[in-house]
């Protein structure tokens, strides 16, 4: 089926385009001149994509055609606000592109049989807690701003939870396809709401124990909701039973609550959200900057480049840790509020095939694991566009494919091609009605 | 499980929708108030970057500009004053830390070169920066120079000298000066010394009693309503009884029955409170707002920084005629009266101009960073303040004063001036230190007086001369390096 993979080829051209006359815009900002350098940007990536496309032709003809563009659109748009912050990051962020690139081709080369996943669940999930506390270990663990979320060992520095994800999202999947049945059939209705089966309660509490002691364990707020939200959207599809969703909302408000004001990191986290203004020059700083930073933005924004992100004349941080956190308010700051809901709807569109990929497969597994890759990648945008317009507080979670960050980029690439590959063969078989019929049990 | 994926993508919708929706308000809605909080230096910083216009002379010596420092996104702008404090007064001073006043303050959005919304999307699409315009005022430097050194010679004050035809204000000048060069080193200096007050500018915020310049007011009152011709006489005797107290006239001399140009050219109290009493309060404060009294200048200047001038009550409000005045001392420019220079100038310049005051303004046009002058000063009426006729007759009065009366200091050669002296007695002044020998000298008036192109009002507090000796020599000096 190759007219997808030709949509494809068509769509990243116009992204390799506005990567060039992004950074077009923001030479003309910097050297008052047009250099060719924008055009040999925009052809390395072109070239990138090119021969990521290439390979995809080849190893999965019928995956969805859109999602490696729309993502291609977000990286080349990061890589435009993050040269325009530091060109030293850019080139450091543009070679996590091309390592993420290969890890996803290298993914798609060895998981074609994704299945073997769910042999695997319990080391996967293992590994996903193990890779989550890490931080916390002795001699390799680092905290950042309160927080428990990077891992340096000797020259590699990563932040695990970003792989964990991924890890957790593929255990779920797999147990909420084997124990669905059972939590639906087995569910008892108490005082009008229906309540899971006791004993397949079990795991859900561990679940939730686990987000619980993230929050107390790497003190974030924003990884756990992002896990545990997640969790929920999973536990909802695979069962439809929206009072679990209810039940677990009502666990984790009332467990987060309570860490809140135990934790201070977590508790400082939630009176900021509240009040940034108590403490503005200090602890309230970051969220009022990013508002501020907002509302200077307006409607159009101030143009590619033109923000100031630190205080003339200092090395101080007018914007603090724009390439990562508060990306978003810069991006509102340089191209408005109308360019800011062009980057909301590349998500929305992201998650739209993301779910359709789910609606199409035809195994429970897959449906499960497509439906949980995208709801973690959307709600970990809505943390942190959520956290620095105030909708909740602001954690520290990077805006997949725009901020900077090598594991950031490396582990969402990962996850693309996980999704690729349940989309490969979802297509595939609904193209094929004699495949179809098999699965079905028609034949 | 089809249908619940479908209602979790409708779920990341709304969530989605939620951050369209905050985002909308932080950067729309909210954004103006948002841009002012204290806390948000954003603005500021940005609008240091942007390098703001000069503001000239009229004869284009440069007063402000700004210097650039550092590169990229550390680039700021400085404002420098070339001239010190020549022009402290009226034009202010701009600095990021400490904010700005005056004619820097008011004209801000200019020489920062604010656009519109849609004009900085064009702005954007050709790549342009945000560039300040330059402002030329209407100072002339030279006359500046000549007003502010006089006042330094006679004591502190102001002299505002007015074009009357167009309300250009060819001179503010404000003793005690201050640098605003220094503004950032010694602001907090200049705000505690309350005894020369050097950031206050006496010409549109010094409230004193304006004595017999206000004779003017009171004859124009007069010949207005019709109370009086110029042939019309009135005996005035010394001392008089005017509202139970004794008012008396220089050298306590009585005069018998003498027309308007007399009594002006001698500046004999007692005919102008009976003058007063006669139009009474309404006719005298229905002429004193036409002149501008009671409302805050119409000048370019912020309005925290003009005062309104007028009859002040205890609680600092301005009186009118309902309330219980001495209008036969108002007439003469004592009871509660207080007037700022800059409103003298104006009594002086409507004179000047057949009746019809013009709103005074500093600038006077606004350069692009090209060169091109986009805007211009179209001068406006205020009102008509009196009738041609009435001017006439006041002129005739005035010239008087300067060629045989009070003024003659004022008298320039070859050229006929109209004007009037004042003298407010002001024993005890806390702000001069409380002497006894204490006036408040004035002159008021223009030149040539058939054809006027420059009225003057000179203001000197503290000084034991009279306005004749303090003030006119000013108002010489002044007008004659404006006709030059």
């Amino acid at each position: 089926m190759t007219s997808a993979r030709n949509r494809e080829l068509a769509a990243l051209v116009p992204v390799a385009i506005l990567l060039t006359a992004g950074f077009a815009a923001v030479f003309a900002q910097e050297e008052a001149r047009l250099g060719n350098l924008s055009m040999i940007y925009g052809a390395y990536f072109l070239a990138v994509c090119v021969a990521t496309h290439i390979y995809l032709r080849i190893r999965l003809p019928n995956a969805d055609p859109y999602l490696f563009p729309l993502v291609a659109l977000l990286t080349a748009f990061g890589l435009v606000m993050i040269y325009r912050i530091d060109d030293g990051l850019a080139r450091d962020q543009a070679n996590w592109f091309v390592m993420g690139l290969v890890l996803f081709a290298l993914t798609i080369q060895f998981l074609r049989d994704y299945e073997v996943l769910e042999r695997y669940r319990y080391t996967i999930a293992g590994a996903g807690l193990l890779l989550l506390l890490a931080p916390r270990l002795p001699g390799i663990g680092q905290q950042v701003n309160g927080a428990y979320l990077g891992v340096k060992i000797g020259p590699l520095a990563f932040q695990p939870a970003e792989f964990s994800k991924i890890a957790i999202v593929v255990f779920l999947a797999s147990y909420l396809r084997e124990h669905r049945e059972v939590l639906i059939v087995g569910a008892k209705r108490v005082l009008g709401v229906t309540l899971p089966p006791l004993k397949h309660f079990g795991p859900m509490l561990v679940v939730w124990g686990a987000s619980m002691f993230m929050l107390v364990f790497i003190r974030d707020l924003g990884s756990s909701l992002m896990f545990f939200a997640a969790f929920l959207a999973l536990l909802y599809v695979a069962t439809g039973r929206f009072s679990f969703v209810v039940i677990g909302m009502a666990m984790f408000v009332v467990g987060a609550w309570f860490f809140a004001s135990t934790v201070p990191h977590v508790h400082e986290r939630v009176e900021i959200w509240l009040d940034p203004y108590q403490d503005p020059t200090g602890s309230g700083y970051q969220v009022l900057q990013s508002i501020f930073a907002q509302a200077d933005g307006g409607l159009f924004g101030k143009g590619f480049g033109q923000s100031l992100i630190t205080i003339p004349g200092t090395d101080a941080a007018l914007l603090p840790a724009a390439q990562t956190d508060t990306i978003y308010s810069l991006i509102v700051n340089e191209v408005g509020l109308f360019g800011a809901c062009g980057v909301i709807l590349i998500y929305l569109l992201v998650a739209a095939r993301g779910f359709k990929i789910a609606l199409l497969a035809s195994d429970g597994f897959s449906k499960l694991l497509a439906t949980g890759l995208t709801a973690v990648f959307a709600i970990q945008a809505f943390v942190i566009i959520g956290g620095v317009t105030r909708v909740i507080p602001l954690t520290g979670v990077t805006l997949p494919f725009i901020s900077y960050g090598g594991s950031s980029i490396v582990a969402n690439f990962v996850l693309l091609a996980l999704l690729l590959l349940i989309s490969d063969r979802a297509r595939r078989e609904a193209v094929e009605p004699a495949d179809r019929d098999l699965v079905f049990g028609r034949a | 499980m089809n249908r619940q994926i479908v209602k979790l993508f409708a779920f990341i919708v709304v969530l989605f929708g939620v951050l369209v929706g905050f985002t909308s308000y932080w950067s729309v809605f909210d954004a103006e108030a948002l841009k002012e909080k204290d806390v948000n230096k954003r603005p500021l910083f940005e609008q240091q970057q942007i390098e703001r216009g000069r503001i000239l002379t009229a004869d284009g010596v440069v007063i402000a500009k700004s210097v650039a420092k550092g590169k990229g996104d550390n680039l700021q702008y400085v404002r420098r004053y070339p001239e010190g404090a020549l022009y402290g007064h009226p034009i202010g001073y701009s600095f990021m830390r400490y904010g700005d006043s005056e004619f820097e303050a008011f004209h801000n959005d200019t020489l920062v070169g604010e656009e519109s919304e849609f004009a900085s999307i064009l702005d954007e699409l050709t790549g342009a920066k945000q560039e300040g315009n330059d402002i030329v005022t209407n100072i002339d430097s030279e006359a500046q120079r000549v007003a502010l050194a006089d006042l330094e010679a006679a004591g502190f004050g102001a002299v505002v000298a007015i074009e009357p035809k167009s309300g250009r204000v060819r001179v503010m000048a404000s003793n005690k000066p201050y640098d605003p060069n220094r503004i950032p080193d010694e602001i907090e200096d200049l705000f505690r010394n309350e005894l020369e007050t050097p950031l206050l500018n006496r010409a549109t915020q010094g409230r004193y009693p304006p004595g017999s310049t206000f004779k003017v007011v009171t004859a124009a009152a007069a010949l207005e309503s019709g109370a009086i011709t110029p042939e019309t006489t009135i005996e005035a005797p010394s001392p008089l009884e005017v509202e139970g107290q004794p008012l008396a006239n220089d050298f306590n001399e009585s005069y018998p029955p003498i027309p308007l140009d007399f009594a002006l050219t001698n500046s004999v109290n007692t005919w102008f409170a009976q003058l007063g009493e006669k139009v009474g309060a309404d006719t005298l404060f229905e002429q004193m707002r036409k002149f501008g009294f009671g409302s805050d200048p119409p000048i370019d200047l912020p309005a925290d920084q003009v005062e309104a001038s007028g009859v002040r009550g205890e609680d600092e409000r301005i009186l009118g005629p309902g309330d219980p005045v001495d209008v036969g001392r108002v007439a003469i420019g004592q009871e509660r009266l207080l007037a700022t220079p800059l409103q003298m100038a104006m009594v002086a310049a409507a004179v000047a101009n057949k009746g019809r005051l013009m709103k005074p303004q500093i600038w006077s046009r606004v350069v692009d960073p090209d060169g091109r002058t986009t805007e211009k000063l179209d001068p406006s009426e205020y009102s008509q303040a009196i009738s041609e006729e009435t001017a006439a007759d006041l002129t005739t009065a005035m010239e008087g004063v300067v060629n045989e009366g009070t003024g003659t200091n004022a008298a320039i050669p070859g050229v006929a001036v109209a004007g009037k002296t004042g003298t407010a007695e002001t024993p005890g002044n806390e702000s001069c230190g409380g002497g006894s020998e204490e006036n408040q000298a004035w002159f008021i008036g223009f030149a040539p007086a058939d054809d006027p192109q420059i009225a003057i009002a000179a203001s000197v507090e503290c000084t034991p001369g009279f306005g004749g000796d303090v003030a006119a020599p000013i108002f010489r000096d002044v007008a004659e390096s404006l006709l030059e």
